[in-house]
């Protein structure tokens, strides 16, 4: 027993691929002998493993020694290098043909859900800018949430909100993709575009696209990959200067 | 060699984020910004040039397909690794505004979609 622990232990990474594969094994069986294909197994492999990730705290089922490998092989390192690997079978000539629609997708989508977020907590009760702006920003994702708070001196409450908010986002989106992209049409590379610029939260984006059609993985993380950037640019700045503003603090 | 494609793939992830990180830092928020789209567009010029000059060897692609087919476990991994119990115990306040800016986000994709088509129209007639 003792070797075993010390063996996955010293071997995290390795058993985190393992792990990986048993639960894509069960997710893909689970979808073609269970769902008749009707949920595709990508989709129940996202949700076997966010359930999974109920059994740790701070970095999900990673929070468990022999588990830990999983954060290395879920990080934003191996995320980012596989997405960008999904380049090649991206058309180019879609993606500059996209390119302005994707354009106003950011920035749309950083405004429309930092208001969102604004609205949110007005309403709950919050009124000074710090804060409003703080979660705001939250509801862009869960980098430029605490990002901003930090810039302008939110209290670490307020900051773990607007991360939280952000993990919320990320969450709804890897779910409800699936379930909404044919309603909204969300079917061909410029679509994908769209929507990962609208969206942003990268894993998110790339999670939900998985789970619908994995042709659209690339068009939507070409867009999404902007738009924290972006958040982070205005969030602190020229958002923060019209909610001050508009509060009149 | 397969290590070709791979080295290809990584010289372009290195440059990429690279670029990114040059960009924050010229805007001055610093951190990572497009970098990964800096590095998907380089792959994607880099394998045309290449495959145009006949130096991508099918082998030597095929060392890139093996990362490109890996995402969907890497996605499953990341999910195994969020931080769940951040997002239901952030109350209230997370998880309206979280929800609320992802589903005006959906709505949204239609209308931007059609927006972008209407500038193209005579190009995307397959819809």
């Amino acid at each position: 027993m003792e070797i075993l622990e010390r063996l996955l232990n010293t071997n995290s990474l390795i058993f985190g691929f393992l792990w990986v594969g048993i639960i894509m094994l069960a997710a893909y069986g689970l979808s073609r002998y269970v769902t008749a294909g009707r949920i595709p197994g990508a989709a129940l492999a996202i949700l076997i493993a966010l359930g999974l990730a109920f059994l740790g705290n701070e970095h999900g089922l990673a929070d468990i020694g022999m588990f830990s490998g999983l954060a290395v092989l879920g990080g934003s390192m191996f995320r980012d290098f596989t997405v960008v690997a999904t380049a090649m079978g991206a058309d180019l000539g879609a993606i500059k043909k996209a390119g302005k629609a994707g354009l106003a997708a950011l920035l749309t989508g950083v405004v429309v859900s930092f208001t969102a977020g604004v609205s949110v907590a007005y309403f709950l009760g919050y009124t000074d800018a710090v804060s409003l702006t703080t979660i705001g920003a939250g509801a862009c994702t869960y980098i430029v949430g605490p990002v901003t708070g930090s810039a302008l001196g939110a209290s670490s409450e307020v900051i773990a909100i607007s991360i939280a908010a952000g993990v919320v986002k990320t969450l709804v989106t890897t779910i409800g993709t699936p379930l909404v992209a044919k309603r909204i049409g969300l079917s061909d590379a410029p679509s994908a575009m769209v929507f990962g610029g609208l969206i942003g939260t990268t894993s998110g984006v790339v999670a939900g696209l998985a789970a619908t059609d994995a042709k659209l993985v690339p068009y939507g993380a070409f867009t999404a990959t902007f738009y924290t950037g972006l958040g982070c640019l205005l969030c602190p700045s020229l958002f923060y200067l019209l909610i001050r503003w508009m509060t009149g603090a | 060699m397969k290590i070709y494609g791979v080295f290809l793939l990584c010289a372009c992830f290195l440059a990429g984020k690279f670029l990114g990180h040059l960009l924050g830092q010229l805007i001055g928020i610093g951190g990572d910004i497009g970098g990964v789209g800096f590095a998907m567009l380089l792959l994607m010029l880099g394998s045309l040039y290449l495959r145009g000059k006949n130096w991508l060897a099918t082998e030597t692609e095929s060392g890139i397909w093996f990362w490109s087919s890996m995402y969907i476990p890497v996605i499953v991994a990341m999910a195994a690794t969020q931080n769940v119990k951040a997002a239901f115990g952030g109350g209230a306040v997370a998880l309206l505004a979280g929800f609320v800016a992802t589903v005006i986000g959906f709505l949204l994709v239609p209308l931007i979609s059609r927006m972008g088509r209407g500038a193209t129209k005579n190009e995307t007639s397959d819809r």
